[in-house]
């Protein structure tokens, strides 16, 4: 049993903000302007720690780093933490967002701001936890509980019809992790224990894996989304705050793809092998399908939300690929759809703090009033279809090379999502910012102010730096995922192909 | 140097992006401009050394870019001959285009953003033409579509401008889909994404048989196959050509560049730099031809009819497209490439001509509003001749050389192949009709009367004349001209003396470079950097022909000139006449065949009826009326009265919630482990 870490500091500091939260009254602009302040630091300091966190990270070791480990709840449940190259990206990545979602509801928010803040910081304890746990009940509470505040944020602070988004969100996300909660029960029956890095090593039947992986794969697919139970997303991101959709796509959804990672694909690798047909089929399906649906989108966030469907394809496609290049461009695809898509949402945010409305109809010309929004807003299209040298195209490319050598039928449609996404991409851009501005509600729109500047440069350059040099991620990945392909016991795709070619 | 040759271009951008409006457009204009000549001058050296010279070839590591398992992806500039020509051929004409754009654009507000994009496009296609990898290729060729679509569509105010740029995009999109798949499967058969690699490996795999896309496939042939969709996007051929003629509606020094010496050539780079594994595909070759020889006839009858003078040119740089291919087609890369070196001269020569046209003509494009302006603006007459005569292909001009070239490896390809016999015919039928359209746009812009234009900059401000103006500030500067009585004037010195240049190449870079390209110091010039396989005689095969072949096509050239002289300038109003009593034929050609109709019925419409299908019918009715509607609605109202009968507030109900969720939990838990 070791102490609490640098891991657990991590996880729990922003309840420190919380704490102090609760002593700010919510009643004048001081008060509101405190709130916001003990936030912003709070979410900074531990943007710090992570940072910390990382260079103490170890490239090379596959295996769990940072452990720590303490009994808790009286000794009947085990509070371990650790991390690995495929959940430590994550980790900083959340708090990476973190200050940028803050910074983001500054304005915007302007009734319960004590409150608010408090439920994105513990959305922050939660997320971070979720990809620290390494005790199946610690995870579960860390995945489900990120529910409810996340559901509070819609239900209070959204748009026209937040409640009916916040329990479709609800309903969804709820169904699919009650069959998950059965499977770890019964899996803590079947192994005794609760412990993440024994479960990895437990063998289980084949048989039961496969109702296992099925009750897993309820509660992943919804959080990705995978198609057909993606329709939450849409109608949760148009009615959420700016901020929350920010965290929504970029955090949440990837804790779907973290748990197949973590759960699905080491646990039940038999399975995952038997499934992998389901799984592409669902992929290419999501990958055509809501491209084609983003293409006639009449709102700007649920354009992005739809693509943002598409995107989370590319990942399932890739981490069933079930080789080096598929499962590393899968998480590189995660952590750049989080950037990528953040700062999208935060460019919605930009014109609806101005002109409340997200209909792409009601805009058009804006370039003429913001160039600077232009400019950003040009090269955030551009990642999100993937254009070499942003860090969209890496893990687009890296999950469809893996997955052609997979299956190259799958890869085949897949692909045809690059002529899909450049099409409502460019449509989406050329409504909103080009033509001549002739409304009038428009002439008199501000360019980006210093705030949102600062917002949106360090995104903007790491998703150009990402492009050019992806190593930061993958080689943070690359040990840990060549330590799961192997005990997947999937060969790499072209010596498998020179294999076959020779006879 | 190689360093500077490619990131000069990208500083420029830089600069011109960050503080472009800061320091003035003119500012902008001259570093950019002046970076570009020094990248040009860097480049004649490289090419005087690496394919004149002994100097050899490398490939410098930049850095590392993606690393996955076996996957290794670096940033190199490989330099060898044939990147070497092509670093000359960009290098030298975007720096002429920078030149003259200053004179042509000087009406734009918006110079220092035209500036930076165009070196911006420079920087992009410098990186694809040195990448020594697939994947740095198409980097270079994903960033100068990038460069393409944002200068395309410069003009954002015109719907028409950014419909073209969305469009050029997206069909390239459809060709990239290809090249993807190619690089993937190139990458399955051999491990490798970097050139060498594959050229060791791909001997070993020749006439293999592959699984793949659910059939059985001759290893290259679909691999070369795959990767010849994105040539055809980019090189805008048969089937992929829609998007080029749209890309006029961007500013000429654009076309002139981009749509007409470099960008679009990259799919005959491509082709060539992968000749060792196109040479393992007889299949493959034999479609090149195909598609080739297709579009050089299509895209000329489409030319001859055009009256729009950018149109014209740009068919014709379609139909030339066609040739390089049917040159490279029938194992003649070296040809190909040859000629891509010499049309990237005459044919920016035109465009510039044209562009020279149109600025003294007011930004009137149409060239049955032109006529008789020889004596105006008589120096951009004789370079736009001179342009004309290279194109195609009068005695001891650019165009003599590389385009018969390519007409008498397809007769010896012939021999041996139908789709040579075909690319034959179709070069040589094509021949005529460039002639043809050539001359008759010489004839209609500067011969005959003045034609006034009905119709246009009778009212400066009247949105119907959107097609042939640009933008507001177009009118500015001519709106003291009483009633589109404008005299046509010269281009200033500075767009002039880019015309002057180049019109020096088009007359000698065929004469004088020929004998390396494709004569007799063919191996000591390329030193093996072009895959030609131990049965591809091709380059001799082409000096041994009939002599009557190597005339057909002065022959074809003068037949198209004396029909164009007899309808334009000895008889006119023949071609009018001849359209009237062919009214199909005419229309079937001056709607381009009707291919974007067809597009728009096949794909364009399907697309957004599928979409909304799936939206309001998929998701809406099916997935959300099966599924969470109905439950949530009645979840909806029991909560709705549950929080009015407590405090009121969601989320004290919330937090309950949490509080129950988080009891239930850990009751479950410890009861169930335990």
């Amino acid at each position: 049993m070791t102490g609490p870490g640098i891991l657990s500091a991590l996880t729990f500091l922003p309840l420190v903000g919380v704490f102090m939260l609760l002593f700010v009254r919510n009643d004048d602009e001081a008060g509101k302007n405190a709130a916001r302040h003990i936030a912003l630091w709070t979410t900074v300091a531990t943007f710090v720690l992570a940072c910390l966190a990382w260079s103490r990270f170890d490239n090379s070791a596959p295996g769990f780093q940072m452990v720590e480990q303490m009994g808790w709840a009286g000794g009947g449940l085990v509070y371990k933490m650790g991390v690995d190259g495929i959940s430590f990206p994550f980790v900083v990545l959340t708090a990476f967002l973190m200050p940028f979602c803050i910074l983001a509801s500054w304005k915007s928010i302007d009734t319960r701001v004590s409150e608010y803040m408090i439920a994105f910081l513990v959305l922050e304890t939660l997320m971070i936890g979720v990809f620290c746990a390494l005790d199946l009940v610690l995870f579960y509470l860390f995945f489900e509980g990120g529910l409810i505040p996340m559901f509070l944020i819609i239900g209070i602070w959204g748009g026209k019809r937040r409640i009916y988004a916040s329990f479709k969100f609800f309903l969804y996300t709820l169904v699919g992790s009650l069959l998950m909660l059965i499977a770890i029960m019964w899996m803590a029956n079947y192994a005794h224990t609760t412990d993440i890095t024994t479960l990895l090593q437990t063998k289980f039947p084949v048989d039961a894996q496969k109702w296992l992986w099925l009750a897993f794969f309820a509660s992943f697919a919804v959080k990705m989304p995978m198609w057909p139970v993606h329709t939450w997303l849409p109608d949760a991101h148009v009615e959420a705050p700016t901020a929350g959709s920010v965290i929504l796509a970029g955090i949440l959804l990837k804790m779907g793809g973290y748990g197949f990672l973590r759960f699905s694909l080491p646990m039940f690798p038999e399975a995952s092998h038997h499934f992998a047909p389901l799984v592409f089929a669902l992929s290419v399906i999501a990958i055509v399908y809501t491209s084609l649906v983003a293409l006639v989108q009449e709102d700007i966030k649920k354009l992005i939300a739809y693509s943002s469907v598409a995107h989370m394809g590319f990942v399932t496609m890739g981490m069933f690929a079930m080789n080096q290049q598929g499962v590393q461009g899968a998480v590189f695809q995660m952590v750049s759809h989080g950037l990528v898509s953040g700062a999208l949402f935060l460019c919605v945010g930009v014109i609806y703090d101005r002109m409340h409305t997200r209909e792409i109809a009601a805009y058009g010309g804006l370039v003429h009033r913001m160039p600077l929004y232009a400019v950003a807003f040009m090269l955030f299209t551009m990642a999100n279809v993937g254009l070499p040298g942003t860090s969209g195209f890496v893990g687009e490319f890296l999950t469809l090379l893996g997955t052609f050598a997979a299956n190259s039928k799958v890869a085949f449609f897949a692909t045809s999502g690059v002529i899909l996404s450049a099409a409502y991409a460019l449509y989406l851009y050329r409504r909103v910012i080009f033509g001549k501005l002739e409304k009038p509600e428009l002439a008199s729109i501000q360019d980006l102010s210093m705030r949102e500047v600062a917002i949106l440069a360090p995104l903007f350059f790491l998703v150009i730096y990402y492009g050019v040099h992806p190593a930061p991620i993958m080689d943070a990945s690359a040990a840990s995922v060549a330590q799961l392909v192997k005990s997947l016991g999937s060969e790499p795709g072209p010596i498998k192909a020179a294999a076959l070619a020779t006879h | 140097m190689y360093q500077a040759i490619v990131f000069l271009p990208l500083l420029g951008f830089l600069i011109a992006g960050a503080v472009g409006n800061r320091i003035g457009a003119r500012a902008t204009e001259i570093i950019t401009t002046g970076f570009l000549f020094v990248s040009c001058a860097l480049s004649w050296v490289v090419f005087s050394q690496v394919a004149l010279g002994h100097g050899h070839a490398s490939a410098p590591v930049l850095a590392n870019w993606i690393n996955s398992g076996g996957l290794k992806v670096d940033w190199a500039l490989r330099v060898d001959t044939l990147t070497a020509v092509m670093l000359v051929v960009v290098t030298s004409v975007s720096s002429l285009v920078h030149l003259y754009s200053i004179g042509y654009m000087h009406e734009d507000p918006s110079r220092p953003r035209f500036f930076g994009y165009l070196s911006l496009f420079t920087f992009a296609m410098l990186m694809l033409v040195t990448a020594d990898n697939l994947v740095q290729m198409f980097f270079g060729w994903e960033g100068v579509g990038l460069a393409s679509y944002l200068l395309i569509g410069f003009w954002y105010d015109k719907p028409s401008a950014n419909a073209a740029a969305i469009k050029a995009f997206v069909v390239n999109r459809v060709g990239d889909f290809g090249f993807a798949l190619g690089i993937f499967l190139v990458y399955w058969l051999t491990g490798s994404v970097s050139f060498d690699s594959i050229f060791a490996a791909a001997p070993g795999l020749a006439h293999k048989t592959i699984h793949v896309f659910g059939s059985d496939w001759d290893a290259w042939t679909i691999t070369c196959l795959l990767l010849f969709m994105g040539a055809m996007g980019k090189s805008a051929q048969f089937l992929l050509h829609t998007w080029l003629p749209d890309a006029m509606e961007g500013p000429t020094p654009v076309s002139a560049l981009i749509h007409a010496a470099t960008m679009v050539t990259a799919g005959v780079f491509m082709v060539a730099r992968l000749s060792p594994v196109f040479e393992l595909s007889h299949t493959a070759l034999t479609f090149v031809t195909i598609i080739g020889a297709t579009t050089a006839i299509f895209a000329a009858t489409v030319g001859l009819v055009q009256n729009d003078i950018k149109r014209v040119i740009a068919y014709s740089t379609c139909s030339q497209l066609g040739y390089m291919f049917v040159a490279l087609g029938v194992g003649g890369y070296a040809i190909g490439v040859f000629h891509l070196f010499t049309h990237a001269f005459f044919k920016a020569l035109l465009f510039l001509g044209a562009g020279s046209v149109i600025h003294a003509m007011h930004h009137e494009q149409d060239m049955r509003y032109m006529g008789g302006l020889r004596k105006d603006i008589p120096f951009t007459f004789a370079m736009m001749t001179i342009g004309t005569l290279a194109l195609t292909g009068f005695p001891l001009t650019a165009g003599y050389y590389s385009k018969d070239a390519i007409i008498e490896a397809a007769y010896a390809a012939s021999a041996h192949s139908q789709a040579a016999t075909y690319g034959f015919l179709m070069t040589v039928l094509a021949a005529g009709l460039t002639s043809f359209y050539s001359w008759r746009l010489v004839f209609l812009t500067f011969f005959g009367e003045r034609r006034v234009n009905p119709n246009a900059h009778h009212d400066d401000h009247a949105a119907a004349h959107d097609d042939h103006a640009h933008a507001d500030h177009a009118h500015d500067d001519h709106a003291h001209d009483a009633h589109g009585d404008h005299a046509p004037h010269e281009s200033p010195l500075v767009m002039l003396i880019p015309l002057g240049l180049l019109a020096i190449g088009a007359l000698f870079a065929g004469w004088r470079y020929a004998p390396y390209f494709i004569g007799h110091d063919f191996d000591e010039f390329w030193k093996g950097v072009i895959g030609q396989g131990p049965d591809n005689h091709i380059m001799h095969a082409m000096h041994e022909i009939p002599h009557f072949v190597g005339y057909l096509p002065f022959a074809m050239m003068v037949l198209g000139f004396l029909v164009a002289l007899w309808f334009y300038i000895l008889a006119p109003g023949t071609a009018d006449a001849l359209a009237r009593a062919n009214p199909l034929l005419y229309r079937f050609l001056l709607n381009k065949w009707y291919f974007d109709e067809l597009y728009n019925v096949l794909f364009v419409r399907p697309a957004f009826w599928l979409g909304r299908l799936f939206w309001k019918e998929g998701d809406g009715r099916i997935i959300d009326g099966l599924g969470p509607d109905g439950v949530a609605a009645t979840v909806q109202d029991v909560t709705r009265n549950v929080v009015r009968l407590q405090t009121g507030y969601l989320y004290h109900y919330a937090f309950a919630m949490l509080m129950g969720v988080a009891a239930f939990i850990s009751w479950y838990l410890l009861g169930g482990v335990r």
